[in-house]
């Protein structure tokens, strides 16, 4: 019933690194992934700048019969799997299919696929929609292709809680594998960079208008401004820890505890769910707030929900307490790519004994945190606390640590 | 340990034929088919100008001016239905802690008709590709992530615990709901008002499943258009619509002398690792579904009094699930009554599965299997008892229902009395 839950591979995706080494040596050395947009030309749009994914291939990857029927978000996350799998030491066809499910978190879906077919559907007509839109848009793509590129049969989801949806996934994930599943594929990649998904992302009204690239996402700064939005995220190969002991692999830690909240209703003058969604994560991990050695934070960079977000923390930890990192002020936010990805930077942080730092902000001594700046803080860290929020009142807390 | 039991309190469905759950029953235990000629958008250039549509008016059923500016079609059948299925249960979820409350919101293809409707208006009628934010609507961000449909229906119920949307495309109807189980289950919410939500009816939709002729182009009597399991079919009706439910724990729901509809005894979904849109004939995948789910009610398959099928009315699914029913039930199989709603409402997508829950709940309280309606020419591969046109009274205490999409998702639920022995 509660059996342990290890993660035992990585792949990622992420606007300053592609792959474990790369990602982590970009976020140690502070690299910013965030320029202004070059997919298409933004000039004409209030926002320009965004964490793009520089470099990526797919043709590099992935057989050319699966391109036509995918969007960019599908093709990351493919490559993100094919690298965690490897991570992990697991050839899938040496495993029986209904061992292995696949759950993963969308904020989007293949946005940009669906722009392609709206406009020939609206420029064209009907009869030039790809019998791709089916499927290559919506949001269980990415589950449903890497089940198939991989042969999992076992459990599958797909969950939508916005940027709170990556750790949802991932415990949903530990859920399936504490009914008897032994290796999930989970955590999730967004991507939506594109004219239609930045119009939409515009209508927020929350994005960063900035044109410097190391001043437009400035989470807990007085000079915050919104927030750039990025692509990519983590995939992570969970699996029952006795199962991965017995075949010898190397494990990163454990997914220890979850929580998750929605804020209440607008206006009601009730306090966020986040303190909530914190506590309740630590409790299900069995953690004292003196347990945790490094909280890396949803960082919002508008002033309202990062002061929101300082109080939940010291609330739990007390002013100043723990240190405090948001490693996506390199990468932008990946909406439910975000969370997954500080997952795998947490365990980073617990392999090599260091905290990742937050570059670019001059902090607001208003929020009493201890935040990790500029450069990476030599810690010896056994636990970590990562908080994802979603647009709409999602939050959502998880506790990984050391494996035993 | 005695694991949690969860429940079913309260029901709401807005589905084709009528608002409401007592309508939805009418429609379906008098075998009445609610599919139509589209009137939503002209259908002329499609392949397929048929749907299962609803005559909906926001406003007959409480939401305000703004609700209707700010939510998708989707988002105001599930406020409405949520709100509905909690007054149905007669709870007061106002003396519960609102972090034990929970929300779940099945859909498949989220606000397709608003982004639709959206992108040809910032495209300029697609003359423009970087498409003009000065045009776009002040909530077009809540049509991109339907996760705002969670928001909605727990700022509608004052919920406050664990809320998410489940997107696993046509089995989100019952992907949903299982999800939602499990947090009760497991102790992360006493209450969960969980449901599902679709209304896909745009043109992008008939366009995408012209292209794989995947919705049927039978035009000429749209009220038969929708034919699982005849040896005419020739492919799905698109429907819309939403089934919301609240979903207790068993005791509690005891303790305050709440109406039990059924035990959500069991639940399961796999992959089949094959195809984002086909499906091998073998069933194997959904038949693992099954046996999951009957195992985890602690159940026979011979106890199983009903088979609400997903029938979606193409060849393909229809021999599929026959043979998974088959695998998993065996002889018990040929003994089953199956049919499927979807003749009568078309096929929600994402919402299907839970108003075919909400069907199979029905049929449970007032012992009568709805009919597969338009079945009138037997297919010799399909061999079931699909009882056929007309609604059968007979005891059902226990129904299996499951949903089969794309993506190769196959989920499986079984409903029963909390009253019956377990294995």
């Amino acid at each position: 019933m509660t059996a342990s839950v290890v993660v035992t591979g990585l792949g990622i995706a992420s606007p300053n690194g592609l792959g474990v080494k790369d990602y982590w040596s970009a976020t140690l050395g502070g690299k910013n992934g965030i320029g202004r947009i070059t997919r298409f030309d933004p000039s004409s749009y209030p926002a320009r700048l965004a964490g793009e994914i520089p470099g990526f291939v797919a043709e590099d990857h992935l057989p050319s019969r699966i391109l036509p029927q995918t969007d960019r978000v599908t093709r990351l996350a493919l490559v993100a799997t094919d690298w965690a799998l490897q991570d992990a030491g697991v050839d899938s066809a040496q495993m029986s299919g209904f061992d292995m499910g696949v759950i993963t978190a969308s904020a989007a879906g293949g946005f940009e696929f669906g722009q392609g077919e709206l406009q020939s559907l609206w420029g064209r007509g009907s009869q030039y929609v790809s019998a791709y839109q089916s499927f290559a848009w919506f949001y269980a793509v990415n589950s449903g292709q890497i089940s198939i590129r991989n042969g999992m049969k076992g459990p599958a989801g797909v969950v939508v809680s916005e940027g709170a949806g990556g750790l949802d996934a991932v415990a949903h994930a530990r859920r399936q594998i504490r009914k008897g599943t032994s290796l999930i594929v989970t955590g999730a990649v967004d991507a939506s960079i594109c004219p239609w998904g930045w119009v939409a992302q515009l209508s927020t009204g929350k994005l960063s208008t900035s044109d410097e690239p190391a001043r437009a996402y400035l989470p807990f700064d007085r000079d915050c401004r919104g927030y750039v939005p990025g692509e990519g995220g983590a995939i992570l190969i969970t699996e029952d820890a006795d199962a991965a002991r017995a075949r010898g692999a190397r494990s990163y830690g454990e997914i220890a505890g979850h929580g998750s909240t929605m804020d209440p209703r607008p206006g009601s003058g009730r306090e966020p769910g986040l303190r909530k969604a914190i506590e309740l994560a630590l409790a299900d991990a069995g953690a004292d707030p003196g347990d945790i050695d490094v909280v890396f934070a949803d960082g919002a960079g508008d002033p309202e929900p990062d002061r929101i977000e300082a109080e939940a923390i010291t609330a739990v930890f007390g002013a100043r307490a723990v240190p405090v990192t948001v490693p996506k002020t390199m990468t932008g936010r990946l909406y439910s790519g975000a969370a997954p990805l500080d997952l795998a930077a947490a365990f980073l942080a617990i392999r090599d004994k260091v905290i990742p730092p937050t570059v670019h902000v001059d902090p607001c001594p208003d929020y009493l945190l201890d935040l990790v700046l500029d450069q990476p803080r030599p810690a010896p860290v056994r636990s970590a606390l990562v908080l994802a929020r979603g647009s709409g009142g999602f939050n959502s807390a998880m506790v990984v640590r050391a494996a035993e | 340990m005695t694991r949690r039991r969860v429940v079913i309190t309260g029901i709401e469905v807005i589905a084709p034929g009528g608002i409401g759950k007592e309508k939805f029953w009418n429609l379906l235990s008098e075998g009445r088919t609610a599919t139509r000629g589209i009137t939503f958008f002209d259908p002329t250039p499609f392949r397929s100008r048929v749907a299962a549509e609803i005559d909906f008016d926001p406003y007959a059923h409480g939401l305000t001016a703004q609700e209707v500016r700010r939510l998708d079609r989707t988002a105001q059948f599930a406020v409405v239905a949520s709100r509905g299925a909690v007054a149905d249960s007669g709870i007061e979820l106002g003396g519960i802690d609102p972090h034990r409350i929970g929300v779940t919101v099945g859909s498949a293809v989220g606000a397709t008709m608003s982004l639709d409707e959206e992108y040809r208006v910032v495209s300029d009628g697609g003359r423009l590709d970087l498409v003009d934010h000065a045009y776009a609507v002040p909530h077009l961000y809540n049509h991109m992530v339907p996760s705002s449909f969670a928001s909605e229906v727990a700022w509608a119920v004052g919920a406050e615990g664990p809320s998410t949307v489940v997107s696993t495309g046509c089995t989100s109807g019952l992907d949903s709901v299982g999800y939602a189980v499990e947090l009760v289950r497991e102790g992360s919410a006493d209450v969960v008002v969980a449901g599902s939500s679709d209304a896909p009816i745009s043109p992008i939709t008939m366009a995408c499943f012209d292209a794989i002729k995947a919705t049927t182009p039978r035009h000429d009597d749209p009220h038969s258009a929708s034919r699982p399991f005849d040896g005419t079919r020739n492919g799905f009706v698109l429907g819309e619509g939403t089934a919301f439910f609240v979903l207790e724990e068993l005791e509690s729901a005891r303790m305050r002398g709440a109406h039990i509809y059924a035990e959500i005894a069991g639940y399961a979904t796999r992959s089949n690792a094959y195809h984002m849109t086909g499906l091998r004939p073998d069933g194997l995948e959904m038949s693992e579904a099954i046996d999951t789910a009957l195992g985890e009610a602690r159940m026979n398959p011979e106890t199983i009094d009903y088979i609400n099928a997903h029938g979606s009315g193409t060849k393909q699914n229809d021999r599929h699930e026959t043979a998974a029913f088959k695998r998993s039930l065996g002889d018990h199989a040929y003994r089953t009554p199956v049919s499927s709603i979807k003749s009568m409402v078309g096929h929600s997508l994402g919402a299907i599965g839970s108003i075919e829950i909400a069907a199979s709940a029905l049929a449970m309280e007032y012992d009568l299997v709805p009919p597969t309606a338009n079945l009138t020419t037997p297919d010799p591969e399909c061999d079931l008892d699909y009882v056929p046109v007309i609604a059968r009274e007979q005891l059902v205490d226990a129904v299996l229902t499951v949903g089969s999409g794309f993506g190769g998702f196959q989920s499986a639920m079984v409903l029963a009395s909390p009253e019956r022995n377990l294995l």
